[in-house]
């Protein structure tokens, strides 16, 4: 019974959507080849950059200590369609571009005020688009950079155990129990 | 533990053989051993011993390489069983793929397989329900498949017998149509589903939402540390194997149990092609296997032999195994063997929210998974335009919800303390479907396995009575929803293949009457008295529980009888 849960549970981070479960369940054969630079220093160091923009060290640590960047390039290698392997690929290019129009400048050389800047434009831009877009349309490439960086966050060690609060071994079940808003939120099982 | 590496006849000839070590014949070793037989357990995978060999057991999320999502070339590769809601990163080593064991699909047949020793006693969902009267009066009184040879009054003692020793937990509810049975305390229902469960059984007359009743150990009693099982924790991984044995599988529980006496060799990587029938002696003297590793074919013998392979594969099993008595199948005199196969019509789920209670929340994690709604339709007389009924899963939880826009700290701090929604309520159906002759599987003509085992053929769909009801169940739940309060109701028709629902059963049926029916009132074999099969595939029909506590009780009450039918000298 209740087998439903099982998944559901998996997903509660961003208000209960199955992230990225449109990429797991369609399209066609991944390609070769390209992928595998996302695992090459640069890449990995590019992409730890932008998820610490989006997630960045607070009083906990951010998106680049817990290893976001390696992340990406494993779901993107093992778990994308062909088609959105290209998307996302195609779109860190697009990341510089942005840099460059906005304050003539690398995302990489950036500072961290102009690289906020511009992943929010970018981050309006992929939610207006994501507001319409029909279920054959692709994803948009910053969707899917955010979604990775999100899920890649809040389930690494810091995201779950510094983040949010981690009980793997919970010994007991209360159904009736007060609710204080502003609690921290619970990390996966 | 012995593992066999002669084929001398003596050597391998036991009192008991087993084929199957999942949730039945994992009960049948037990029985057998404690009752002092020296016995053989066949098991088609491989071994897999509790604590030992549960690889992710005690895995952090981070440590999942995809944090769970199973890569996306297995999933095309093996579209079956990733449609399989356990098919995860955490528990995929205990799923058959698609690849491995191919089958033939005359129509769509989701078959969920778990090949080692325990079977999907592994990763099963734990409800337990115990059959009521008006469960095995179905068929008699709606007049389809046979009257079952049994009836509630048979089988209650023996529900209390495996009840004690696996553990179940649950309210004695004192319903009519769901017998109670022998509980440790249940799991509570949360604010909202006792919300709902009083507005049920405030409008209407006999329906009701209950704790679910399931195989944890919300209190182990002192068999249950016999068995060297603990409380259960609260975790809610048990699809990856529970340290503490908190709920019941084959492994953490009966295996080891027989195991302890001495009496069990268990023998993993045996598939067995089927069973010898010799036609001079007149009755069934053992099995034919191959060793999945060294290829080899050998032959093992007893005076009595259960067949446990899970459902499907029994019928696979039995109608590989002809002789010139039994040209088609064994003991197959009815020619019923491989029909009437049924499952249940999971294919039907209604959401909804609610409002209320938003000063309460649940702490911990319910491991029951919340309400149960036993079966209300149809029940004492016939009184909808389909036959039978559902029982219904319903569950109420809150969701973590933040804003998820923006780049930042304000996004980190907003994901990192969100609030939670409103109360998300669900329900599931779990309806009866009837056998029906039409529902078949046989032996493809052809194709062979890599153990020279013909291909199974499903040709097994639904029909115009699980329409019916599955509208029905869509009407009574938003009824039952609107009463309690609940808003934006949606119902999801799933459209899912036969089979995702991993109940299914029948091909063996029991019954009164050999013409008609391939077992007696004890699951043994009409025409084959030292075989018999207990698991899935010798329901007459099917109800609405989740089916596995029956399995369990059948046949612990069968290696009983078989037992004392030895001592009588009438099973040689």
């Amino acid at each position: 019974m209740n087998r439903r849960e099982a998944i559901e549970r998996v997903a509660w981070i961003l208000g209960g959507t199955v992230i990225g479960a449109e990429f797991f369940l369609s399209g066609c054969k991944p390609s070769a080849g390209k992928v595998e630079d996302l695992f090459d220093k640069d890449h990995v160091a590019f992409l730890n950059e932008v998820a610490d923009t989006i997630l960045p060290k607070t009083n906990t640590p951010g998106a680049k200590e817990a290893k976001v960047g390696e992340f990406m390039g494993v779901m993107v290698r093992d778990c994308y369609t062909a088609d959105d392997q290209k998307i996302f690929l195609d779109g860190l290019g697009k990341i510089d571009e942005a840099a460059d129009k906005k304050f003539s400048v690398k995302f990489m050389q950036a500072d961290v005020k102009q690289r906020t800047a511009v992943l929010a434009d970018l981050d309006k831009e992929q939610a207006a688009y994501t507001k319409t877009k029909k279920k054959e349309d692709p994803n948009h490439f910053y969707y899917m950079i955010k979604q990775l960086t999100l899920l890649g966050y809040f389930t690494s060690e810091v995201g779950c155990t510094q983040a949010l609060r981690y009980l793997p071994v919970p010994g007991k079940f209360d159904g009736n129990y007060p609710y204080k808003k502003g609690d921290k939120a619970w990390a996966l099982a | 533990m012995a593992y066999l590496n002669t084929d001398s006849a003596k050597q391998n000839t036991f009192d008991a053989i087993i084929i199957g070590s999942g949730m039945s014949g994992g009960w049948a070793a037990k029985e057998f051993t404690e009752k002092g037989l020296n016995t053989l357990m066949l098991e088609r995978g491989r071994d897999v011993k509790h604590l030992k060999d549960y690889p992710t057991t005690n895995m952090y999320p981070w440590e999942f390489e995809h944090r769970g999502e199973v890569p996306y070339d297995i999933q095309q590769a093996n579209p079956v069983i990733s449609r399989c809601y356990a098919y995860r990163e955490d528990a995929m080593h205990f799923f058959v793929k698609d690849t491995e064991h191919p089958y033939v699909q005359d129509k769509p047949f989701d078959w969920i397989r778990g090949y080692q020793v325990g079977g999907k006693s592994l990763m099963w969902a734990r409800q337990t329900q115990r059959w009521s009267e008006y469960d095995f009066e179905g068929p008699a009184r709606d007049g389809f498949a046979v009257d079952w040879p049994i009836r509630y009054k048979d089988l209650a003692p023996w529900y209390s017998y495996v009840e004690k020793f696996a553990g179940i937990s649950g309210n004695k509810d004192g319903l009519d149509n769901l017998p109670d049975g022998e509980f440790l305390p249940a799991f509570p229902l949360n604010s909202v589903e006792r919300h709902f469960s009083k507005v049920v059984s405030g409008n209407y007359t006999g329906r009701n939402v209950i704790s679910a009743r399931c195989a944890h150990l919300s209190v182990p009693q002192p068999i249950h540390t016999e068995q060297g099982r603990v409380m259960c924790q609260k975790r809610i991984l048990c699809q990856r194997g529970c340290p503490f044995g908190g709920y019941f599988s084959a492994n953490s529980t009966v295996i080891p149990w027989a195991l302890k006496t001495g009496k069990l060799t268990l023998r993993p990587h045996s598939v067995v092609q089927e069973v010898i029938f010799d036609d001079k002696k007149g009755k069934a003297t053992g099995v034919r296997i191959m060793d999945t590793e060294t290829k080899q074919v050998m032959e093992y013998y007893a005076k009595v032999i259960f067949v446990n392979a899970a459902a499907i594969n029994t019928n696979l099993v039995l109608l590989n195994s002809k002789s010139q008595r039994f040209p088609n199948g064994l003991g197959n005199d009815s020619g019923v063997l491989g029909k009437y196969v049924a499952f249940h019509n999971y294919s039907a789920r209604i959401s909804a929210e609610y409002d209320g209670d938003m000063d309460l929340m649940t702490d911990g994690r319910n491991p029951a998974g919340g309400g149960y709604i036993p079966r209300f339709r149809n029940v004492k007389k016939q009184e909808t335009n389909f036959l039978r009924g559902y029982a219904a899963g319903f569950s109420a939880s809150r969701w973590a919800h933040s804003d998820e826009s923006g780049v930042g700290k304000s996004l980190k701090d907003n994901l990192s303390n969100p609030s939670l929604t409103n109360w998300k309520v669900g329900s599931h159906m779990m309806g009866e479907t009837i056998p029906k002759k039409s529902n078949t599987v046989t032996l493809d003509p052809n194709q062979k396995d890599a153990w020279g085992v013909p291909l199974l053929k499903f040709n097994i769909s639904y029909d115009d009575n699980d329409a019916k009801m599955k509208q029905d169940y869509f009407e009574q739940m938003t009824e039952m929803f609107t009463k309690a309060g609940f808003k934006n109701i949606q119902t999801y028709d799933s459209k899912q293949a036969p089979g995702l629902d991993i109940h299914e059963m029948g091909g063996v049926r029991m019954g009164n009457d050999p013409k008609t029916s391939m077992l007696n009132k004890w699951n043994q074999m009409h025409a084959c008295n030292n075989v018999f099969v207990t698991d899935g595939a010798c329901m007459t029909s099917t109800s609405t529980q989740n089916p596995s506590l029956t399995y369990m009780a059948l046949t612990a009450r069968a290696v009983d009888y078989a037992v004392s039918e030895m001592k009588k000298g009438n099973i040689t």
